[in-house]
């Protein structure tokens, strides 16, 4: 457990980034979460779960491959998702104003280090 | 907040005859449970045979997993319960549009836009099933609906559209208005894409929503052989593109946003 409180903490750490937690993709319950204050972990889950499902189901109708990160782009932040292995997501929601390139490469090894 | 899905087969255990099964079978469906959400509509329709919602609910579920016979066929009872219903005119004229029957899709299309004469997207493709059609079907249509908008002009006359084989707009119903979406091995896949898209952009819009994000703008997901990016150019279209994965995704962003307002002027102009 001690890597998975690396992992989160390793997005976190970004500025700008409110939070990170892992999924369980099937159901979209939270399987561990590092969260700022006011942000519903169970739904950001639950949402980011189904969205990524989506996405996944679009981008292999589009012929390609299971997508490595999936982005939701809103007014006022952004969610990130990436897969960890076959059956979690590593999800991060992020300020408006966040260094978004530095999240995703963050989140991005960090999936790397819980897959490993 | 708590899950709504637990709290509503909670409502719907505490009172098995209550009609919240229908709020629990969109919940489920929405959240990509279709097995789930087909129980809960079977158990529905099995208690309240001769409630419309109930038989449309059980008709968008089996439509999603792809049994478009037994969708059609709980789709026509709902019909029958409840003439001129919307939803299942528009999804009968969704499976006969897929299945390559522009012709069968227009009737119940007609009868959508009767009911909802204000939706932009079903006008919009009632125009395009007319022009698919050969003459003699479309001035039947034409006839038979004097006060639709009347015609699907500029389509070919609007570039991104022209020249990309990576750009769809769709409508509301995922109806594909312009454009041609083709795989990296070179297949037309923009039907394929369409089906799923409909459902993408409502789950943005509701992931943004309930997080408090505001309006969604934008979905991406890359993947090692190519790049897609939602967006809605107006509330009631979407539009897709999708690139080789050599494409950076911050300037596929803003190719997005010139083709969404390319799609714009062009929808102005079909009004």
């Amino acid at each position: 457990m001690r890597n998975l409180g690396e992992a989160l903490e390793r997005v976190t750490r970004v500025a700008g980034i409110r939070g990170a937690m892992l999924v369980a993709e099937a159901d979209g319950l939270v399987v561990a979460e590092a969260l700022a204050e006011g942000l519903d972990g169970a739904a950001v889950a639950a949402l980011a779960a189904s969205l990524t499902l989506r996405l996944r189901r679009t981008a292999t109708s589009a012929g390609l491959a299971v997508p490595h990160v999936v982005q939701l782009r809103a007014e006022r932040g952004t969610v990130l998702s990436v897969p960890v292995g076959d059956d979690l997501l590593l999800v991060a929601v992020a300020e408006r104003d966040a260094n978004l390139g530095l999240a995703r490469l963050e989140l991005r090894q960090a999936a790397v280090q819980l897959g490993s | 907040m708590t899950d709504p899905i637990r709290e509503l087969t909670a409502q719907l255990a505490s009172d098995p005859q209550s009609l919240v099964f229908l709020e629990l079978g969109e919940a489920l469906r929405n959240r990509g449970q279709p097995a789930v959400a087909y129980k809960v509509a079977r158990m529905g329709v099995g208690r309240y045979p001769e409630l419309a919602a109930a038989h449309d609910l059980l008709a968008r579920i089996l439509a999603d997993q792809g049994d478009r016979h037994a969708a059609a066929e709980a789709w026509r009872r709902v019909l029958e319960l409840a003439p001129g219903h919307l939803g299942a005119n528009k999804g009968l004229a969704f499976l006969a549009f897929r299945a390559g029957d522009p012709e069968g899709a227009l009737p119940f299309l007609e009868s959508a836009l009767g009911a909802a004469p204000d939706d932009e997207g079903l006008a919009i493709a009632v125009q395009r099933v007319r022009l698919a059609l050969d003459g003699s079907a479309a001035r039947r249509a034409t006839a038979a609906a004097p006060s639709a908008p009347v015609a699907l002009r500029g389509a070919e006359g609007f570039e991104p559209f022209e020249e990309a084989r990576g750009v769809v707009l769709l409508d509301a119903q995922g109806l594909r208005l312009a454009g041609t979406l083709e795989a990296p091995d070179g297949s037309d896949v923009s039907d394929a894409v369409a089906a799923h898209l409909q459902g993408v952009s409502r789950e943005a819009s509701r992931a943004a929503r309930l997080l408090d994000l505001g309006a969604w703008e934008s979905v991406t997901a890359e993947s090692t052989d190519g790049h897609l990016l939602v967006l809605p150019p107006t509330p009631s279209t979407v539009l897709l593109l999708l690139r080789d994965a050599r494409v950076p995704v911050g300037r596929l962003g803003l190719i997005a946003e010139q083709a969404a307002r390319a799609a714009r002027r062009w929808l102005e102009r079909l009004a």
